[in-house]
């Protein structure tokens, strides 16, 4: 074993550029490929914790009757004084925060300019709206007895042309289907770098929200923030909350989880397509030399190696290839995902209904990912060489004696 | 006692629909001990005689014995068992493994034959120091001239003290002192150990060394 692997090793020296080379293309691709799992694990994470942290919480409390979908601001699709179910729940321990929230449709309108929006009534004071009232850019956060004021996100201010202190037009539906329309003023911006909420979410405190659709003593949610995602289960079943549902994250995120199936084919494939052309580079150096050192093997052969041996000597080349090309490629991909850790990857304003993604992606390299794509790399690479090293195995040897130079 | 024997060998080579005969029913006994010398021209099948004896190869028909056990129907891998515990060889190119040095090149067949470290040791010294190149021990091949190249591997061939070394024009690239030398040191060994050695050659001063001279022409033996 010691012998084969000298003689591996120091047979790869020969050539040391081509060794390198090959080495390289294999450190080239596991480097991308880790880079690839990061930032796909990366922007799902952001995504979910987004979603949880900006829209879904981890737990809702909904009436049986109500529809996300919908928006219906009958009371019977309510909850009905919110405030006596989170004074229970944040009682609980791995409960950050829980606090009811009203959802209403429609309309704000300044100077010629409307948009659709989604107004929610918000008890300021509450934690689960830090997000929020650390992303505020300009003005003031709401208090619960702001009776005019209006939070906005920094998208609409702009197609509005809006700043803080201007006056806006807004209309809502309220819970007997008529329209009621009042003027606010702009307290602050917010921005929580997560276009697509931002660009359709203004903020009111609660009671005047509920005074504005006419829903009074009643919300469409109350919203759970629990210390963990795990903890999830546990809380549910804990909470008392009879006459309503209780909705938690993954129930109200499948979107987002289907997208991170999704995105993980997709990103197999992608490894699958990268770690073939590696391989195809190992094979071929490995091919050449076989070719090379015919009369070579011709000789081992002649003084009683037998074929198993010889093919154990280009497997071990292939082997020391791979983990040469494993170690730089490790190295590599841990500095890219730590440059983009540091700076992070821009993409822009992106975001689909359901599922907010912030405009920055920030790797996420787990160890299981490292692993995985360590261990696929070196099974491929060693499978790439079992074809040059067959060929070595099945080299006749007066063949191979007379074959070389 | 015989260490080879060949019955009625043949070796057809095909290429193609072209078919030709290497060597055409050859009976020959090789005893222990010998130093014996195949001679003829080019394409007479003194190659393809050792190659057939050295279980590289295979016979077309007939049979080849060595140390009475019957190898012409062996598969790749029990020729190989058979090469690696009772032949060794001595080639016309100086074949050594260039990535090797010359005391790893002389224990290789030690290693194949799972010989254990200190005896490794002991006998890969003892015959660097009998081929005269223990100063050359660390020496990678192309560290070396041809003459001490052909003398480590005769050290190799020698290293697991084989029934049979088969020697194929051992001298051929090399100017005459050397070759005198090699000679020699195949003489000595032959007269010191008892081992066997089958050459094949067309220098006559490398016959004149051989205690027997086989003749062969068109895959015959004309003269024993």
């Amino acid at each position: 074993m010691t012998q084969l692997f000298r003689m591996a090793f120091r047979d790869l020296l020969r050539n040391r550029r081509r060794s390198f080379l090959s080495s390289l293309a294999l450190a080239i691709g596991v480097a991308l490929l880790m880079l690839m799992f990061a930032f796909v694990n990366g922007e799902m994470t952001g995504a979910m914790n987004s979603t949880i942290r900006l829209q879904s919480g981890h737990l809702q409390i909904r009436a049986e009757t109500y529809d996300e979908n919908k928006s219906s601001l009958k009371w019977s699709d309510l909850v009905e004084n919110p405030d006596q179910i989170v004074q229970k729940i944040s009682s609980l321990p791995p409960v950050i925060a829980a606090t009811p929230r009203l959802f209403v449709s429609g309309i704000i309108a300044s100077k010629d300019i409307t948009a659709g929006v989604r107004v929610i009534g918000i008890d300021p004071t509450s934690k689960a709206n830090e997000p929020y009232r650390l992303g505020l850019l300009e003005g003031q956060f709401l208090t619960l007895d702001d009776r005019d004021g209006i939070l906005i996100g920094q998208p609409l201010a702009k197609k509005l042309d809006l700043k803080t202190g201007d006056s806006i037009n807004v209309s809502v539906n309220t819970s007997n289907g008529d329209v009621s329309e009042q003027s606010f003023i702009v307290r602050g911006i917010y921005s929580t770098q997560t276009y697509g909420f931002d660009r359709v979410s203004v903020f009111m405190a609660l009671p005047k929200a509920q005074t504005i659709s006419g829903t009074e003593n009643h919300a469409s949610i109350i919203f759970i923030l629990l210390n963990d995602n795990a903890q999830t289960d546990s809380v549910k079943n804990a909470i008392q909350a009879p006459g309503y549902k209780i909705v938690t994250w993954t129930e109200m995120n499948d979107l987002i989880i289907q997208t991170e199936n999704f995105a993980n084919s997709y990103i197999n494939m992608f490894a699958f397509i990268i770690l073939a052309i590696t391989a195809t580079v190992i094979t071929n150096t490995l091919i050449m030399a076989v070719f090379e050192r015919t009369r070579e093997i011709g000789i081992l052969s002649a003084i009683g190696m037998k074929a198993s041996r010889i093919m154990g000597m280009f497997l071990m080349e292939s082997s020391l290839l791979t983990i040469g090309g494993l170690v730089m490629g490790i190295i590599m991909g841990l500095l890219m995902v730590a440059w983009f850790n540091g700076h992070g990857f821009y993409i822009g304003n992106m975001g689909i209904s359901g599922m907010l993604i912030q405009d920055t992606i920030y790797p996420n390299l787990t160890l299981t990912d490292t692993i995985r794509v360590s261990v696929i790399s070196f099974v491929i690479s060693l499978l790439a060489g079992m074809y040059p090293a067959v060929i070595a195995a099945r080299m006749e040897p007066v063949e191979a004696l007379h074959g070389g130079k | 006692m015989e260490v080879a024997k060949i019955e009625n060998v043949t070796r057809v080579y095909k290429n193609g629909k072209i078919e030709t005969n290497a060597l055409s029913g050859v009976n020959l006994t090789i005893e222990n001990g010998e130093f014996t010398s195949l001679v003829g021209p080019s394409g007479s099948g003194k190659t393809t005689l050792l190659q057939l004896i050295g279980c590289l190869d295979q016979p077309t028909t007939g049979k080849i014995f060595i140390n009475g056990k019957d190898v012409s129907t062996l598969n790749k891998s029990a020729r190989a068992d058979i090469r690696r515990g009772t032949i060794g060889f001595i080639f016309q190119f100086f074949a050594l493994i260039p990535t090797l040095n010359a005391y790893e090149n002389i224990e290789m067949p030690l290693l194949l034959n799972g010989v254990k470290p200190d005896e490794r040791r002991k006998t890969v010294t003892l015959l660097l120091e009998e081929v005269g190149l223990s100063d050359r021990a660390n020496n990678r091949p192309d560290q070396m001239s041809g003459g001490q190249q052909q003398r480590v591997a005769i050290a190799r061939a020698f290293a697991t003290h084989p029934s049979i070394i088969l020697a194929d024009e051992p001298t051929a690239n090399l100017d005459t002192a050397n070759g005198e030398q090699v000679m020699e040191l195949m003489t000595r060994l032959n007269k010191e150990s008892g081992v066997t050695f089958v050459f094949a050659t067309h220098d006559p001063r490398v016959i004149k060394y051989a205690r027997r001279v086989i003749t062969l022409r068109d895959g015959l033996i004309v003269d024993d």
